[in-house]
């Protein structure tokens, strides 16, 4: 079963890499996805971003107590998690929820009241249109949604650790400016691309082959976020034992 | 002209289709009718491409649809217009954007040249200045016109309509059916309408195919279906009052 829906989605993909039938139209499409996906989400990922920068600083402070360890760490604790799992993983796993979700029950909505099969009449290569659009507003906006919930996590540890008195504003920036290792935000941004792709493409796969009606739509909705949320978990875990 | 060559469809150990060969022509409307489950609405999708055929053809003006690959599949269907049962408009577009869309992905006609067609095309279906409503904001009669308006947009060779009577009262029935009729006998076109609406078989039915349990029961037209003594098209004519008070009179 695993294995003809691996194989129905590679096929799916096949076509939404198929030539476009008019490039303009396309890239409308795809302007209007960036802005439903990116500034669409923009919101909810600042807020949860703040939070979780706030929360790692406070907790790291707690757990170190040693008078040995010097209080400049938190602050390369925090920027390490943020950038390395924090911001890319918490994120795309929000965006599945809200995108993804978006995205299956859109399509699957297109699907179950026939105007997919009103594109294919026509002669559009319907998982193009509908798909590639979004898949290429997600490629683009999640990994600069992530640079933005990165920089927010870490202002939000900033003012948390200095509000709180867990670390002074010296040693938090010091913290952040020691032993910076550039490559961590490689690794956030293959990450955020690979992501991207799974909410997307997952999602539409979801929405794409929906049968039946309002039901299976919300059905296919709730799987597309579950199986996008598994399959990031398990790329994450990849991506990590690849690249560090 | 449309031939559909001994059609078999089957989904799982469901026969469905068992051989329906028949031919529709240009400028003539087909109805293909029968009980639901008879396989009238497969036969559709088998001749539009959304099912694929076990075995058999359709011919497109002596062109093989069934052989066809995806980019000659993709030359007929520009050529082929589709109104659904539930109209099937892009909610997220205008009435205007949905009738412009096939014109926007395959012609470089100006925006004046498309918006020109649009206005004609919803004169055509009497929804003239109806150009920026959504379909959320149209009755269901004004959404069928709509459909009927995107499919005849690229002026077609070749209109297929599922059920375009559901749901409709009466009058936007007889309406919706004249229409189709008009459009037919204008430009020549091969109009295939799925119906199982007896008002439109008596009003505008020139070539009827009666489908019974996925094999072709009977063929004939509205001068003939009250007078033959086919046992399961009579179940289905005379299954209303409507048509057994009719034809007591008659």
């Amino acid at each position: 079963m695993v294995f003809y829906h691996f194989g129905k989605y590679i096929l799916m993909l096949k076509a939404v890499f198929r030539r476009p039938e008019k490039m303009s139209i396309y890239k409308n499409e795809v302007f209007r996805e960036m802005v439903d996906i990116g500034l669409g989400s923009l919101g909810i990922i600042s807020i949860i971003s703040i939070f979780i920068g706030a929360v790692t600083t406070v907790q790291t402070a707690f757990q170190l107590t040693s008078d040995l360890i010097p209080k400049s760490i938190i602050g390369g604790i925090t920027r390490d998690s943020t950038i390395l799992e924090l911001s890319p993983t918490i994120c795309s796993l929000v965006l599945a929820g809200k995108v993804g979700s978006s995205i299956a029950s859109q399509i699957g909505t297109m699907r179950v009241t026939e105007q997919i099969d009103a594109l294919e009449i026509m002669g559009i290569n319907a998982p193009g249109y509908l798909i590639l659009p979004k898949l290429l507003g997600g490629v683009i906006m999640i990994p600069l949604l992530v640079i933005v919930a990165i920089a927010l996590s870490i202002t939000g540890g900033y003012l948390a650790g200095v509000a709180s008195g867990a670390v002074t504003a010296a040693e938090f920036v010091q913290g952040l400016t020691t032993d910076f290792i550039p490559f961590t935000l490689v690794v956030a941004m293959v990450k955020a691309l690979i992501f991207a792709f799974i909410i997307t493409t997952v999602s539409a796969y979801q929405g794409f082959f929906t049968n039946g009606g309002a039901i299976e739509v919300g059905r296919s909705s709730t799987k597309a976020v579950v199986i996008s949320c598994i399959a990031i978990l398990i790329s994450d875990y990849v991506i990590a034992q690849l690249l560090l | 002209m449309i031939e559909v060559k001994d059609i078999f469809k089957s989904f799982g150990d469901n026969e469905v289709l068992k051989g329906i060969t028949a031919d529709f022509k240009p400028g003539v409307t087909s109805l293909i009718i029968g009980s639901s489950g008879s396989g009238k609405t497969t036969l559709m999708k088998n001749m539009v491409g959304l099912h694929e055929p076990n075995s058999g053809k359709v011919m497109y003006d002596g062109r093989d649809f069934t052989q066809m690959n995806t980019q000659e599949r993709i030359e007929i269907r520009k050529e082929i217009g589709m109104l659904f049962q539930g109209s099937a408009l892009f909610d997220s577009m205008t009435v205007e954007k949905n009738i412009r869309f096939p014109l926007d992905m395959f012609t470089d006609q100006s925006r004046a040249e498309k918006l020109e067609r649009v206005n004609f095309v919803l004169e055509r279906v009497n929804l003239a200045g109806k150009n920026n409503l959504y379909p959320s904001e149209l009755s269901g009669g004004m959404m069928k016109r709509v459909g009927i308006a995107r499919a005849i947009a690229m002026r077609p060779k070749y209109l297929f309509c599922d059920e375009p009577n559901s749901g409709l009262d009466p009058k936007s029935s007889i309406m919706i059916d004249e229409l189709l009729q008009e459009i037919t006998e204008e430009y020549d076109i091969t109009t295939v309408i799925v119906t199982h609406d007896m008002n439109s078989v008596m009003g505008i039915g020139e070539h009827i195919l009666f489908l019974h349990q996925g094999e072709k029961w009977w063929e004939g037209s509205k001068d003939e279906i009250t007078s033959t003594d086919n046992k399961e098209l009579n179940e289905f004519v005379f299954a209303t009052k409507l048509m057994e008070t009719l034809l007591k009179k008659k």
